[in-house]
């Protein structure tokens, strides 16, 4: 396997940028769905329900991230995890303002009550509270101030709000759990990966810590 | 889709026809030139044609002068009938092809006079009434839906009871060609649902054949469904296929399912929680604002009297 040699032009000034656009694409679909009253009966719900779908799908994503390149070597993949697994907190936020400003309209002592008493919202902040670390410490700078290890360390936080996302989902379901089951499969795909290439070899490691040194 | 397509609405009263001559059409329809017609069409166009239903009665029975009826689209573009798919619009896309004609209801257990009753022999001998009910989801939306039907009291007392006859147990078709998500073991398939008799007899409790002054579409239970408005939708078991007089309190689906989460009774109780989401407010469909979700669904007048002495929040 020889690792994909894309020119650094086409990677920063055309792939890179086409691929933030794309991960706009779900806000803009849910934009039009509004406007054209196009979301069904229960607007609202279905925004709730379309930006969870988008975080987990977002968190799936960044995750695959470095279990692509460990099976393909194609190390430009690397230069997206940051931006995806920020798009991931970015859909995370907006699914809970989603919760919190329309379905809720702010009624805070209910909303408070409700990740108090409810396991599967609770499990759902959990989540949140993962991801709120990673989104502050996504900077170089951060990186650098952290040290590799630790900045590495910290991230396979990753992986505990992936597992709570699909957790959260599994459970807010009332009967058809076959699709919070193909996450949880998904998640449990790309962890298995990343150990049993951790166990055979040791290439391919995660690239920031070297590029943090080099900084 | 091809005949007699009206805007959704009531029935004026200046529309009424006279039931004979509305019975007299429809025995003309379901004659020869009624089952060419439907042979000569694809199933689906059959079905999914909205019909209006002739000689209903409007009635009394309303919500408050803030409330107003939930669009038609909503009505039947929303809903949950899992035996067509899980999701909310899935029965509206996958339930055309439910066959409601010919069509009957096999009535049995402790009753003098048992029997399978074809569907238009069930509803021919009654007056059908436009009741607007409240429709409450366990779920925490809810609706206002005009419904057409005729009040289940009427119907138990054709077939005389006996003293044994203490619940009334209801079962939906078995037909996974016709059900498509019946091919999944998700859920142990019929739909089975039931009441009290008591419950059952209730003047609220309502055997829908229509809406909107409509046939009943396929996706909302046609050709006969139950509506008992104090009661979460899931009570509201839809295409009935079996009435059963039982002595002995019958299973439910959802509470075969999850009992911890769906008793038999599933009375609208603000003040009893689902164990996952708080039943205190509800979403109207149509409406930004949650709403407080009133108790026995603002029926309590109506039927608080069958439950007093019970703890609701055990019997939930
Ligand atoms: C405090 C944080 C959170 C709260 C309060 C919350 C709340 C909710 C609620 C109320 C629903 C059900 C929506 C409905 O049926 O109306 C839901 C569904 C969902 N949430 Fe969250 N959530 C939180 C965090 C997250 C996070 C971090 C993720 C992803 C990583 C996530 C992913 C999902 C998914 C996938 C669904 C199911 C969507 C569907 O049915 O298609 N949630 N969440």
């Amino acid at each position: 396997m020889s690792s994909m040699r894309i020119p650094e032009f086409w990677l920063a000034c055309v792939i890179k940028p086409s691929v933030f656009l794309a991960s706009l694409l779900p806000l803009a679909w849910l934009a039009w769905g509004w406007s054209t009253d196009g979301l069904g009966a229960n607007p609202i719900e279905a925004t709730t329900r379309f930006l969870g779908d988008w975080a987990l799908r977002f968190l799936l994503i960044a995750l695959a991230v470095t279990p692509v390149r460990m099976l393909t070597a194609w190390n430009c993949l690397a230069r997206f995890r940051r931006m995806l697994g920020l798009f991931a907190f970015a859909y995370a936020v907006l699914h809970l303002l989603s919760y919190i400003g329309l379905d809720q309209f702010f009624a805070w002592a209910t909303i408070w009550a409700e990740i108090v008493k409810r396991t599967y919202i609770t499990i759902g902040m959990l989540a949140v509270l993962c991801l709120i670390p990673l989104a502050l410490t996504s900077t170089k700078g951060m990186v650098r101030r952290l040290g590799g290890k630790r900045w590495q360390k910290l991230h396979r936080l990753a992986y505990v709000a992936g597992v709570a996302g699909v957790i959260h989902f599994y459970m807010m379901v009332k009967a058809d759990v076959r699709e919070p089951l193909i996450y949880g499969a998904i998640l449990t795909a790309l962890f298995s990966i990343r150990l049993w290439n951790g166990r055979t070899r040791q290439v391919a490691r995660p690239s920031v810590a070297r590029k943090a040194k080099r900084a | 889709m091809l005949i007699g397509k009206i805007a959704p609405g009531g029935v004026r009263n200046s529309e009424i026809t006279p039931r004979s001559v509305y019975l007299n059409r429809r025995h003309f329809m379901q004659g020869t030139a009624g089952a060419i017609a439907l042979a000569a069409l694809p199933a689906s166009a059959a079905t999914n044609e909205r019909k209006k239903l002739e000689g209903v009665v409007k009635t009394n029975f309303e919500v408050s002068p803030d409330e107003s009826l939930t669009k038609y689209d909503s009505v039947t573009g929303y809903n949950n009938f899992y035996e067509f798919g899980f999701d909310k619009d899935d029965p509206k896309a996958n339930a055309g092809n439910l066959r409601t004609r010919p069509w009957t209801v096999k009535v049995d257990g402790h009753v003098a006079k048992p029997g399978t009753v074809d569907i238009d022999d069930l509803i021919k001998p009654h007056r059908l009434e436009e009741r607007v009910y409240r429709h409450r989801c366990v779920e925490a939306w809810s609706m206002v839906v005009p419904w057409v039907g005729i009040p289940l009291k009427d119907i138990v007392e054709r077939f005389e009871p006996t003293s044994s006859a203490k619940y009334v147990a209801f079962q939906t078709l078995l037909d996974p060609e016709q059900m498509p998500a019946q091919k999944r073991s998700s859920i142990n398939w019929p739909y089975v649902e039931g009441l009290r008799i008591d419950e059952a007899v209730n003047p609220l409790t309502l055997m829908v054949v229509g809406l909107y002054g409509e046939v009943l579409p396929n996706q909302n239970g046609a050709p006969l469904r139950l509506v008992a408005p104090w009661k979460y939708g899931f009570k509201g078991i839809k295409s009935i296929v079996g009435i059963r007089f039982v002595e002995q309190l019958p299973p439910t689906t959802w509470n075969l399912l999850q009992p911890r989460e769906y008793g038999f009774y599933a009375n609208v109780n603000p003040k009893v929680d689902h164990p996952r989401w708080s039943q205190a407010t509800e979403r109207r469909i149509g409406e930004f604002r949650r709403r407080d979700t009133l108790m026995f669904n603002g029926y309590a007048e109506q039927v608080a009297s069958l439950y007093a002495g019970m703890d609701l929040a055990e019997n939930y």
